[in-house]
């Protein structure tokens, strides 16, 4: 199956359960009607809250900088030794 | 899997990386001093000598451990692939930048990874602990971490990296989901992850570090938000 097809698959059976409680009232009508907001609202907050805390928590790794310009230095060395032009471009 | 029967071909596209593929090689060979690999250059006539490059490091490394097979000119990216796969003699294949933003050093925790777990297919991951970005401004990382987040939402795709193009694929498994993927750019290295996904591969992640262009800076700019949105939506309709 599609992967669009899933989400619309779950959207369907959200709905059906949305209808199904604007049916059966047992939360006031006047609540339920706004479901479908809140449920858009939480999931937009969800979303911007991931972001931030993964922008937070983002990994990082200054030292690999440094490691990077020693392993050029011994690979400029050995390859120069060898033969091999490695003059900057 | 006997482990002392295992050869990796790894495929490196390039183009004006004159400088950058020698010191890659140098890496590759001293970071995978036991196991059995030749590096396939794909160079897409390279105008700065990149392919003068890769014949003198033949005649240091053999050979039968470089292989040059260039094309006439730019090509993309998973064309690259394809034909260096035509010359792959090994039964993995790992694919990796030519621009040292992906390092060699970690070639041997891809393959302890696959080995351990028989995985078909190990992508390096730059964003759980023990990987890493450096080089990266808040706006790029902004971008990175909203589209990451997106991407998880609308596709559920089992992997944490879904761009990232450091991996370690069995041949066949390579093979297999390559000849259904269309996509240019970074979205083909989404599109190739998502299809294998799809398909029930096994995948397993690896923690890399990833040094953003060592030589130069890289842009993110509008057209390329757009092409992404473009690729979630294909992704999501085909996949």
């Amino acid at each position: 199956m599609k992967h669009v097809l899933k989400l619309f698959s779950l959207l369907v059976v959200i709905s059906a359960l949305w209808i199904g409680l604007l049916q059966a009232s047992i939360i006031p009508q006047s609540h339920t009607w706004l479901l479908p907001i809140y449920f858009i609202v939480s999931l937009g907050c969800y979303g911007l809250l991931m972001v931030g805390v993964g922008l937070m928590r983002f990994p990082t790794c200054p030292q690999e900088a440094l490691l990077l310009q020693q392993d050029i230095a011994e690979a400029k060395d050995f390859l120069k030794q060898k033969g091999v032009d490695v003059g900057s471009d | 899997m006997d482990a002392a029967k295992n050869k990796y071909s790894i495929i490196v596209p390039t183009y004006n990386e004159r400088l950058n593929i020698a010191l890659i090689v140098y890496l590759i060979f001293k970071h995978l001093p036991d196991e059995d690999f030749e590096i396939i250059v794909v160079d897409d006539g390279s105008p700065d000598g990149t392919q003068e490059i890769v014949k003198q490091l033949q005649k240091l490394y053999g050979e039968d451990r470089i292989l040059l097979r260039p094309r006439a000119k730019k090509l993309g990216l998973g064309t690259a692939y394809i034909h260096g796969l035509k010359h792959a003699s090994g039964n993995f294949v790992v694919i990796m930048d030519a621009d040292l933003s992906h390092h060699p050093k970690y070639l041997p925790s891809f393959i302890q990874k696959q080995l351990e777990t028989g995985a078909s297919i190990v992508t390096g991951t730059r964003y759980v602990t023990g990987g890493g970005v450096h080089g990266w401004n808040l706006m790029r990382k902004l971008t990175s971490r909203g589209a990451n987040v997106l991407a998880q939402t609308l596709l559920w795709p089992g992997v944490s990296d879904l761009t990232g193009s450091f991996r370690l694929y069995k041949k066949s498994v390579l093979e297999d989901v390559i000849s259904s993927c269309v996509s240019k750019g970074y979205v083909f290295q989404m599109e190739m992850i998502v299809r294998a996904s799809r398909k029930g591969c096994h995948i397993e992640e690896v923690p890399i570090t990833f040094v953003d262009r060592v030589f130069g800076s890289s842009k993110l700019g509008g057209s390329e938000i757009v092409e992404y949105l473009k690729g979630l939506v294909y992704l999501m309709i085909t996949t």
